[in-house]
């Protein structure tokens, strides 16, 4: 590794293992303090590398460092709650006790097993209906993904002000709320699961979907969302049929990333994609992972996305492909409706019965301020009306709401002529 | 809610003619669903089916003096009562001769 690029890296692999132990440590009352030594240490770090040049073995130098901060700070604080506070409660009328602290002689506790369990435990808490969505990826970007706020501020399109003012409230939240960094106990992590399962998925679409140009770091977030994951698949407490079929999802999804963008950092559509820049290795493990989601007799809907992003990764249309699609389609929309599921089911339904019949059902959709609704109407009116389908076109291009979405019509519309 | 009457399917069809009669019903259901205009929806066993009747006789059911069984129902969402017709006229389940769909209002929900 570079030298000068070995304090980054580290601050990307190591500051999230920190801050969560810490955090573990102190609680959400006092996660300034946990964020404060986590940042100053990797400072440190910054200051003695540069002179020094870097440790033999940087990881371990991070964690004694910031394990003696911490303990100074500890030391400091016990100082002052067993000396300073009395002799100022000694002048007040006796009121309720101060609270208990940290016993100093607790080790802050840097094992392997400790970083995965706190990590864990901060993920159940982040993932809270408290908390606003985008909070809640914005902090697991900043505390389980070692993000900075100038990275996830390019993650939402927005400035590192509205980043910091998002996550300061959202830790006030948590704060307020008395929120434990804690694994919830095995009887609530089934209704606890599915927040932490909707956050990681979030958290991967705002790397897949986002408008962000820049492409490393879209594509981390998403390697961010498979790796919390993984977490939770590697743990026998956590590993439910629901976190393999999101993980095999995520990984049909990204077996296509690079492939879906050219060079310029333009959409390329599905059917024009070079299958050879596919990733194999991530569709062959989506389908372990598919397979390994088959137990038991949850469906959730991960398993019926996964299973319509596997029919994506097989390009050749077959009667199969469709029909499976389809009916996966047919059984999501009855889980939970959502307005592309019901698009992309009439899509579907084109190739498995007939487009006629597709028409007719995409009519009744009535999705007049989708821009997708048009696109879906003027794919269908292709071979049957090509005027009808320019019109559709147009009508998507002006509803467009993003020039990504725009750039795609765009090309489906110039390809009508 | 539209309630089927018919037969059980498994006594009379083929199972290439049930999974058939499968799809479509998936299909038909499918696309109210897309239309975000689905509640809930059920299916009934045959099997093991009984009547309790007055003074607690139980008797084997379904209901010897009616061939049409209910086998299952749906919740639609409908602005009128013709809207929920139309649903209903799509059902597969019509398409036997004595089969029927139900459609009736619910109460409260």
């Amino acid at each position: 590794m570079e030298e000068q690029n070995l304090i980054p890296h580290l601050f990307r692999t190591e500051y999230r293992k920190i801050i969560s132990v810490l955090c573990r440590h102190f609680g959400f009352e006092q996660m300034e303090t946990a964020e404060d030594i986590a940042s100053d240490t990797f400072l440190a770090a910054a200051q003695t590398w540069g002179i020094e040049g870097p440790p033999k073995n940087p990881v371990a130098w991070l964690y004694h460092v910031a394990k003696n901060k911490a303990r100074n700070l500890l030391q400091r604080d016990q100082v002052f709650r067993l000396k300073v506070t009395p002799a100022v409660k000694a002048d007040q009328a006796a009121g309720a006790p101060g609270s208990s602290g940290h016993p100093i002689d607790a080790e802050i506790d840097l094992s392997p097993t400790s970083i995965q369990d706190s990590q864990l435990q901060m993920m159940f808490a982040i993932c809270t209906p408290l908390l606003p969505a985008e909070s809640q990826v914005g902090l697991s970007l900043r505390i389980l993904c070692g993000f900075g706020i100038e990275e996830i501020a390019a993650a939402f399109l927005t400035n590192r002000e509205t980043i910091n003012k998002r996550l300061f409230r959202a830790k006030e939240k948590l704060r307020e709320a008395g929120i434990r960094i804690e694994m919830p106990p095995a009887s609530e992590l089934d209704h606890r699961l599915p927040a932490v399962l909707t956050t990681i998925y979030l958290l991967f679409n705002e790397g897949y979907y986002s408008e962000s140009s820049d492409d490393v770091l879209r594509k981390d977030l998403c390697i961010e969302a498979i790796r919390l994951c993984h977490m939770l698949a590697d743990n026998p407490a956590t590993n439910t049929p629901a976190v393999d079929a999101l993980l095999a999802l995520m990984c049909f999804h990204a077996s296509r990333f690079d492939a879906r963008i050219d060079r310029h950092g333009d959409i390329i559509l599905y059917a024009d994609q070079d299958t050879s820049r596919w990733n194999t290795d991530l569709i062959a493990k989506g389908i372990d992972y598919l397979h390994r989601a088959a137990r038991g007799d949850t469906l959730t809907k991960y398993h019926l996305e996964a299973g319509i992003a596997y029919w994506s990764t097989q390009k050749e249309d077959t009667a199969e492909k469709w029909e499976q699609t389809l009916q996966y389609y047919n059984l999501l929309l009855q889980l939970e409706y959502s307005p592309i599921a019901a698009l992309n089911r009439t899509y579907a339904l084109a190739k498995a019965r007939s487009v006629q019949e597709a028409i007719v059902q995409a009519e009744k959709l009535q999705l007049t301020d989708n821009p997708f609704y048009f696109a879906l109407l003027g794919e269908l009116y292709t071979d049957i009306d090509k005027n009808k389908a320019i019109g559709h076109f147009s009508q998507a291009m002006a509803l467009a709401r993003t020039s990504a979405d725009r750039q795609l019509m765009q090309k489906k519309h110039a390809r009508l002529g | 809610m539209l309630i089927f009457r018919h037969e059980d399917g498994a006594k009379v069809a083929s199972p290439e003619q049930l999974q058939t009669w499968m799809k479509q019903t998936m299909d038909w259901v499918g696309g109210i669903a897309a239309q975000n205009k689905l509640v809930g929806k059920n299916g009934l066993l045959f099997d093991d089916a009984h009547v309790v009747r007055h003074k607690g006789v139980v008797t084997n059911g379904p209901f010897g003096e009616i061939k049409e069984t209910i086998g299952g129902y749906i919740i639609v969402k409908a602005e009128s009562v013709e809207e929920a017709i139309a649903f209903a006229k799509g059902s597969p389940v019509l398409q036997g001769e004595w089969n029927t769909v139900e459609v009736r209002k619910v109460y409260k929900r």
